[in-house]
């Protein structure tokens, strides 16, 4: 066999996330090429509104992958991880508001629009800076980041758990919401930043600025997967898992808790921040609803209905709901948000492990089967040895990877 | 029996320790000493103040005064319950506490020493001969062949196996066993009082034990607990026939 090096290694070794990975590469490649390779009127032409709607779906499922590795690996429920997402968006279209430059309806060469419109003189300090793309794209995971850390910072250290920990997060993004919505706060207010132009000097409304950021979104995807993957495959998620499981355990064996869930609620949150950022210049704008508590509790049924605690789950739940959500919308409006909730009911009553774990007990059971048959058939003599070993032999292959299964989904 | 100074070598030391919750002193001026490389027994009856005792020492709760020396140096008040772990004081729990999404194997490594900052963690790799004592410890606690399974498959009794097993491999100074024999087999309780023995002629260990057969197997100094004070201290039958303590136990 060849001799694999350490990344490849580690990728082959993740059956299921290879896989998830393969899709999201032939996605990267075939939807942008059948999108601006095909003409209109071909069989094949993938629509732009197509690759508008799949990369929004792309960014979510960064958001769904990032609220797993803090709720399904260390067990911190965070109903305001929509607060990160947000302040990643916002760090973007300050940079898009910027780049519109004199184009704006009032032309002003340096203010946005709005601040025109509230006769602001000047650019009030925090926006500067954010003409610069570097600058801008450092802000999309920094304020998430720092915020993450000190609000981490103080709630883990004065031991805030469970419960209480989820209804502060959801205060904290309740109360940005309401801090944005305000003129005064800079950001637009009400109506957020939009009428975006153009990103790097790509304009927004082009194909290929669109399809761009789709690939860009898969990428995004991609290493955010790897680097959960990392995280939770290292010893560091071991503690993560046993800080889940039994934190005064964890505790006394002699590791600073606090210190741990710090950590991975601050990668956390960048990764939101980096969603949100690639979100924003695909749908066109960013306004205080994205802070909306709602918002942060829907990525929860998205992660439980995909699996908790593997992160392809994760990815596939936040996929599959969005798209129950743009065919509910368009076509029963009215219906989408008690759908949404029977998603939430049903996925807590009869999915403890989302369809994650259902599809993984189909195939235990499919081989429990086989197994069954192939011992069957061992009796009558000549053929079925081969057989035997073949099953014998699966069975081997698939036990790592379960196992692994099961450890993180409990 | 209450030394105001440490004159010799004490692996523990507490001194007029006290603690109230909620106006109830579940704690109340204890003092005791236990010297490098003892075995300890510590009984008594429900609310005595023996898992306090416990929380004292490994930090999970502070005294509201009163000193707790570790190893004649250090005073444990100080510290948090991962730094006091990390001194070498182990604690295992009432209620068998294993991470059980885990396997035997992941536990233990958990448990090993080396690798508690999260960069530390994040980076670490498994020697040879850490894994090598990793199976070692399997086989003391008899676990060997199920290094692979999840902790949460295991026996009450295993479980209890296994937590000792991840103090052990912590290579603590002095452990702390929070009723090591609560659901186990007869087999098993006489099988863990040998291998208590046998750890105690490297650690110090207190063990709190209601299995009045467990502590007689121990064969070692035992202590009173009552009202969050020691009552009597001394042999196992000597205390047993100490009026005040049969009072106690059996009520007026």
């Amino acid at each position: 066999m060849v001799k694999l090096g350490p990344i490849t290694r580690f990728i082959m070794q993740d059956k299921a996330g290879r896989n998830m990975l393969l899709v999201l590469l032939a996605v990267a490649v075939l939807v942008p090429t059948l999108n601006l390779a095909l003409s209109e009127g071909s069989l094949l032409h993938v629509p732009t509104y197509m690759v508008t709607l799949l990369g929004k779906y792309l960014c979510y499922a960064l958001l769904a992958l990032a609220v797993d590795l803090i709720w399904g690996y260390c067990g911190i429920l965070s109903l305001g991880h929509g607060a990160f997402f947000a302040l990643g968006g916002y760090a973007m279209g300050m940079y898009l508001m910027r780049q519109i430059g004199e184009r704006g309806v009032y032309g002003h060469p340096e203010l946005p629009d709005f601040m025109v419109f509230l006769n602001w003189q000047e650019l009030p300090w925090y926006w500067y800076g954010f003409d610069n793309f570097f600058f801008a794209m450092l802000m999309v995971g920094l304020v998430p980041g720092l915020l993450a850390f000190t609000f981490g910072w103080l709630a883990f250290r004065s031991r805030v758990t469970g419960v209480y920990l989820s209804i502060i997060t959801q205060a904290l993004t309740y109360a940005l919401m309401l801090a944005f919505f305000r003129n005064e706060m800079g950001f637009g207010g009400n109506n957020g930043l939009t009428d975006f132009k153009d990103l790097l000097g790509f304009s927004l409304q082009a194909d290929s600025t669109r399809a761009g950021l789709f690939v860009a979104s898969c990428l995004a995807l991609t290493i955010g997967y790897l680097v959960s993957r990392w995280i939770v495959t290292s010893k560091l998620g071991r503690v993560l898992v046993s800080i889940r499981d039994a934190e005064a355990r964890t505790r006394f064996l002699g590791y600073r808790v606090d210190k741990f869930k710090l950590f991975v609620f601050v990668v956390s949150a960048v990764l939101a921040g980096i969603a949100g950022a690639l979100y924003v210049p695909q749908v066109g704008i960013i306004n205080p609803g994205e802070f909306s508590p709602i918002n942060s509790i829907e990525i929860i049924v998205w992660v439980a209905l995909g699996g908790r605690g593997t992160l392809y789950g994760a990815v596939i739940g936040a996929v599959l709901v969005n798209y129950a959500k743009s065919y509910f919308t368009a076509e029963f409006p009215e219906l989408w948000l008690f759908f949404l909730g029977a998603l939430f009911v049903i996925s807590t009553l009869f999915l403890p492990n989302g369809v994650v774990g259902v599809v993984e007990q189909v195939k235990q059971l499919t081989i429990r089967n086989r197994r069954g048959k192939a011992t069957d058939a061992v009796v009558p003599p000549p053929e079925p040895a081969g057989g035997q070993d073949r099953t014998a032999e699966e069975s081997a292959e698939n036990k790592p990877a379960k196992a692994n299964l099961t450890t993180t989904t409990n | 029996m209450h030394p105001k100074h440490i004159e010799q070598p004490t692996i523990l030391y507490l001194n007029g320790v006290s603690v109230s919750f909620d106006g109830f002193k579940a704690i109340n001026s204890l003092s005791l000493y236990l010297e490098p490389g003892e075995l300890r027994a510590i009984i008594g009856p429900n609310g005595a103040g023996k898992t306090t005792m416990m929380d004292l020492i490994t930090g999970k709760t502070r005294p509201d005064s009163g000193e707790i020396i570790f190893n004649n140096a250090i005073d444990l008040t100080q510290y948090d319950e991962a730094a006091i772990a990390n001194m070498g004081i182990g604690r295992k729990f009432q209620k068998p506490t294993v991470i059980e999404s885990l396997t035997i194997f992941e536990n233990l490594e958990l448990a090993l020493a080396g690798g508690r900052g999260v960069f530390a963690a994040l980076l670490h790799r498994l020697k040879i001969e850490q894994k090598l004592r990793i199976e070692e410890i399997m086989d003391l606690v008899n676990l060997s062949e199920r290094a692979q399974d999840l902790a949460g498959s295991l026996s009450h009794g295993q479980k209890q196996w296994l937590e000792i097993g991840m103090l052990l491999i912590q290579e603590p100074e002095l452990l702390l066993i929070d009723e090591p024999a609560a659901g186990m087999t007869d087999l098993e309780t006489e099988k863990t009082a040998e291998l208590f023995k046998e750890v105690s002629q490297r650690h110090s260990l207190v063990v709190v034990e209601h299995d009045m057969e467990f502590v007689h197997a121990l064969d070692c100094k035992v202590t009173v607990l009552h009202e969050g004070r020691v009552l009597a201290e001394g042999a196992l039958d000597q205390v047993q026939n100490n009026e005040e303590v049969i009072e106690v136990y059996l009520g007026r």
